[in-house]
């Protein structure tokens, strides 16, 4: 049932993905959160990001999803991004399928992406589900389902492991470490332990 | 272009599945159905006075969708994902005020005929009635779509939008009812150009809102 049987698809991006930041700092409402954020990861790397309640660990995986302007530094991307942070932006009255299918279209991925997406989060049997039936380890897992589809080569994932059991942070593991072994990133902000292996760390600390 | 038209199509297909798209028909026509209750069975005041209240019912009507054009997204994270995927704000704005109209525009002159019949009017006020709100709804849907993005992360948005919104559509209901009286005259180029300037408009400061609400 694991994403491991499933050919993984290509990714979208010609190039090697990579992202580098380069001094970041982060301003919210007249508050510095960070500064001097620094790191570069290349294709197959993968980045933790770790630090106490408020330090700034969504803050900063929006600011390098272009949500949030950086207050200095800046960040350096080649390839496609993908988030996925506590909320899910799938239609609650669309079957999950169907839901994850429209931003697949719009990311130019095919039926079959949605399908190995949904079997490597172990959501086959809910593809005619509507959403706002889910549960909350399932709603989480769809989620996850979203970036998997879109194929695009960095992936952000905000608390990625909330809600979900021993068996779904089995198949978020596997579901990684495929990704990044078919050349994609992975930055991950976590307070809970994570299967990735060789990843990079980085200590949010505040800003005095 | 693919874009776009994605946003237009899934824009559609929720505000259908909401009930968007019925309830300011219902609400245009149940004023209609109302105005001549109030007013008494005087065919000759209904029919002097009817087409300004059907102005009056299309600006009332344009209110009742405002809280679900951007909060919803906005909340659900849709907007963000769009973000993400480097879609430019005032590209989403304007995919938004599209779909809004087609939503909004075309079913209201659809009722406007049945509404018409209500109040009596006659063919060519019918006519005067029906080419304004053809020039005049997109200036309402992209006021919609622009007061919805600056009050999206306000709550109690509905009551806020609608004081926001009534007196920047003044111009709209003044052409629009006066275009009435005057069939082809000016009045309804001056109200084609506040529709059209809105139009130009509402994209670059609906966008400026979408961006802020990702603070």
């Amino acid at each position: 049932m694991t994403g491991k049987g499933q050919p993984q698809q290509g990714l979208k991006s010609g190039s090697p993905p990579n992202i580098a930041a380069a001094g970041l700092a982060c301003l919210r409402g007249g508050r510095l959160l960070f500064k001097g954020v620094s790191f570069a990861l290349s294709a197959g790397d993968a980045l933790i990001l770790t630090g106490p309640n408020g330090v700034g660990k969504s803050s900063l995986l929006r600011l390098l999803a272009g949500l949030l302007p950086a207050f200095s530094g800046k960040v350096e991307r080649s390839g496609n991004l993908a988030l996925a942070d506590e909320h899910m932006a799938l239609d609650p009255r669309l079957p999950l399928a169907r839901a994850l299918g429209d931003w697949a279209h719009l990311d130019g991925s095919t039926a079959q992406d949605v399908t190995a997406a949904l079997a490597a989060f172990d959501l086959t049997h809910l593809a005619d589900v509507p959403v706002r039936m889910l549960s909350t380890g399932q709603r989480r897992r769809a989620t996850l389902a979203r970036i998997h589809a879109s194929r695009a080569p960095i992936w952000l994932l905000d608390e990625p492991g909330n809600g979900l059991d021993t068996a779904s942070l089995a198949l978020l593991d596997d579901a990684m470490a495929t990704h990044r072994a078919a050349g994609g990133l992975v930055i991950v902000a976590s307070h809970q332990p994570l299967g990735l292996a060789n990843a990079q760390h980085l200590a949010l600390v505040a800003a005095a | 272009m693919n874009r776009f038209i994605a946003i237009v199509m899934r824009d559609l297909r929720v505000s259908f599945g909401a009930g968007g798209i019925a309830l300011p028909v219902v609400f245009f026509l149940l004023v209609a159905t109302l105005y001549p209750f109030a007013v008494g069975p005087d065919g000759a005041l209904l029919a002097r006075t009817g087409g300004g209240v059907l102005w009056v019912a299309a600006l009332l009507a344009a209110l009742l969708p405002l809280d679900r054009l951007i909060a919803p997204d906005a909340e659900s994270g849709v907007l963000d994902q769009y973000g993400v995927r480097g879609m430019g704000e005032e590209m989403i704005a304007f995919a938004k005020i599209v779909a809004h109209w087609l939503g909004f525009g075309p079913p209201l002159m659809l009722a406007a005929l049945p509404a018409a019949a209500l109040l009596r009017l006659d063919g060519s006020t019918l006519a005067a009635v029906e080419l304004g709100l053809l020039a005049g709804t997109p200036g309402l849907a992209a006021l919609g779509v622009m007061v919805a993005s600056l009050t999206a992360g306000v709550r109690r948005s509905g009551a806020l939008g609608g004081l926001l919104m009534l007196p920047l559509a003044v111009p709209l209901i003044i052409f629009g009812a006066g275009s009435i009286g005057d069939f082809g005259g000016g009045a309804v180029r001056f109200l084609a150009a506040s529709s059209l300037f809105l139009v130009a408009l509402a994209p670059f400061a609906a966008g400026a809102g979408i961006r802020a609400l990702r603070e």
